[in-house]
């Protein structure tokens, strides 16, 4: 197990310097001059040049990669060139409230998706089998940019249901101002007994959370019953129905318990899938995520901050593969010794 | 989509009936509804597509035509879709939509396939260093969530569908690479493949006729499994501002040009959205439905 442990984490280290050089490359690519943006339109020729020297650009790639690698490690991510602020602190700022409007829309997915995917592998075939499986492809079928702009329309342009846009009501920010403890809008609000402000952040929260959750709901119903049906064929459930268990108990204690395992592999999957569907859904949404980050930089064509969100979310991603990795280990010794 | 399945078993149908058919206690017919549904909503895709210009009402306001006194008109019996901003007739632009996005999908798993199936072979079957390198760079690849890649891409490349093609094609192939690597690898060990060395048979020979047919099936279900994806992930980018420009009628583009008359003008976000999403869910239908058909295992447990 721990020879497992220490060979799954170097991979993911190998993984990580790759995406470094990939993301690099491919950034380096970018047209224009990143120089002249930093300098300003009004700069002069000589501003410009003290510009790119200050920013590091007059060396040759190879020089700079290998300087980009060893400020990544010191923790010196670069300066933003459209917020003039350096990256990681940038990355900071906006992390939060991505990353609590995703472990909102995965929890909803987990709550949706695996009673769904349960209850559609119980009776395979007929009519409310084909209703959730039709139903869970939807879900990995919506555009979420889509899906978004009509949630919007429907439930606070039209019924006022819920608000529009933004993280929390703006006329709070007056009467019972949200004090900064962790970045997360909903616990800060919690941690500070601040409850208009909690009521606020949740509402504003559960369109966009359900636009995010469309698709890990989906997936995670599909792979809940492939699971459940193909463990139905399992030796260990024919040993059990030859001990005469009753169905609900061979249901309970053997398929459901083994379902758990693909879902943690796939939670992994979808928390990549769903940060990046964060970048659409977040500008329609004015959430101030990681997604406007991104768009925001790229409009603006800041190499530093597209390379810093682009590591940023692939080192989330490879962070939660690995996690996905462990906790499949743990649950299911054999994968160690594969 | 159903051109797709043509690009593998062009190097594999000679092999006759394919394996999965002959497969024993595999129901003749699909009897399953959710695929018939699928194979419909594609087949009204692809129709739609090749015959637009008959279909659409306005065939002009697919491209540039503006009609300045008939702007932002609601859904009526002319139009009806209703009209932009500049007047066009967003049905036809709907429909000639169908020739946009669907079309790249082709050539997005076109390219992948080209890249990814070859690589895949030679990691698989020869193995070594080569293997090594080759799964490395893929896992690389597949570290990365395919849209983030395809977006960072399609940021540093000018606007176009060339653009979006290559873009998600860039980030599509490492999984046909390691799907098909698991399949060669699992096939170069059987015996058969073992004789046909010993025998002399050329290594292309092999190749062409042993490890890739018998490779094959897992891929084509993943293809028609990826169809929907890649649509999706198409739109994004053009919904983002990095595909198709202006006067094309791109499903993504014309969601993000009606979100400035969203509140007044529903119908302008509404209905190539719903194109967007009736497409995705025909094809991935087509998928799943297929996938089953194709997986003699999971029929059986039925």
């Amino acid at each position: 197990m721990t020879a497992y442990i220490v060979r799954r984490c170097a991979l993911a280290v190998l993984v990580v310097a790759g995406v470094v050089i990939l993301t690099f490359v491919i950034a380096h690519a970018v047209p224009g001059d990143p120089a002249a943006t930093w300098a300003g339109p009004h700069a002069s020729a000589t501003q410009v040049a003290s510009a790119r020297r200050f920013l590091g650009l007059d060396r040759p790639l190879p020089v700079q990669l290998v300087s980009y690698f060893g400020g990544l490690l010191s923790g010196d991510w670069g300066v933003s060139i459209h917020t003039h602020q350096t990256v990681l602190s940038d990355l900071g700022a906006a992390a939060p409230a991505t990353l609590e409007l995703v472990i909102v829309a995965l929890v909803i997915a987990v709550l949706v998706g695996v009673p769904a995917g349960l209850w559609s592998a119980m009776r395979p075939g007929r009519a409310a089998d084909q209703v959730v499986r039709a139903g869970a492809i939807l879900g990995v079928s919506m555009p979420v940019f889509w899906m978004a702009l009509i949630f919007q329309l429907v439930f606070a342009d039209r019924l006022h249901l819920l608000p529009v846009a933004g993280e929390y009501s703006p006329n709070l920010l007056l009467s019972r101002p949200l004090a900064h403890r962790t970045g997360f809008g909903v616990l800060d609000a919690l941690l500070t007994g601040n409850w208009p402000m909690l009521g606020s952040t949740l509402t504003h929260l559960v369109l966009p959370a359900l636009v995010v959750a469309a698709y890990p709901a989906g997936l995670i119903a599909r792979i809940v019953r492939a699971q459940v049906l193909d463990d139905a064929g399992g030796t260990h459930v024919q040993m059990a129905r030859a001990l005469g268990l009753p169905e609900r108990t061979i249901f309970a204690r053997y398929l459901m318990k083994l379902a758990w395992n693909p879902v943690a592999a796939t939670l992994a999957l979808v928390f990549g899938y769903s940060l990046v569907n964060t970048f659409l859904v977040e500008s329609i949404f004015d959430w101030p995520g990681l997604g406007s980050y991104a768009s925001a930089s790229i409009a603006a064509l800041d190499t530093p901050a597209i390379l810093g969100v682009t590591l940023f979310v692939a080192i989330l991603y490879v962070a939660a593969n690995l996690v996905a990795d462990l906790v499949q280990a743990a649950l299911d010794p054999r994968i160690a010794l594969r | 989509m159903i051109e797709t399945p043509s690009v593998p078993s062009s190097s594999g149908g000679r092999q006759g009936v394919p394996r999965w058919r002959r497969a024993p206690g595999q129901p003749g017919l699909p009897r399953n509804p959710l695929l018939l549904a699928g194979g419909a909503i594609a087949v009204l895709i692809v129709v739609t597509a090749v015959f637009a210009p008959l279909l659409a009402p306005f065939p002009a306001d697919a491209g540039s035509a503006t009609h300045p006194f008939a702007v932002l008109r609601p859904p009526s019996a002319v139009h009806w879709f209703g009209t932009d901003q500049v007047g066009r007739d967003v049905a036809s632009r709907v429909i000639f939509g169908a020739r946009v996005s669907p079309v790249i999908a082709v050539f997005v798993l076109l390219i992948a396939g080209v890249i990814g199936i070859p690589l895949g072979v030679v990691a698989g079957y020869f193995g070594g260093w080569l293997d090594d390198v080759i799964m490395r760079v893929t896992d690389v690849f597949l570290a990365f969530p395919a849209l983030l890649l395809a977006l960072v891409l399609a940021a540093v490349l000018p606007p176009s569908l060339t653009t979006v093609t290559i873009a998600i094609a860039a980030t599509w192939w490492p999984w046909y690479t390691r799907l098909i690597r698991g399949q060669a690898a699992s096939v170069a060990g059987r015996p058969y493949v073992e004789a046909c060395r010993a025998l002399g048979i050329s290594r292309t020979r092999i190749i062409f006729r042993h490890i890739l047919p018998n490779s094959i099936t897992p891929l084509i279900v993943q293809i028609s499994l990826d169809v929907g994806g890649v649509i999706l992930t198409a739109s994004a980018l053009s919904f983002l501002g990095l595909g198709a420009q202006d006067p094309t009628p791109d499903w993504g583009l014309m969601v993000a040009e009606g979100q400035a008359y969203f509140t007044t003008a529903w119908w302008l976000v509404t209905f190539p959205g719903l194109a967007i999403l009736i497409t995705a869910f025909g094809f991935n239908l087509l998928g799943d439905g297929l996938r089953d058909q194709l997986d003699p295992r999971r029929v059986m447990l039925r």
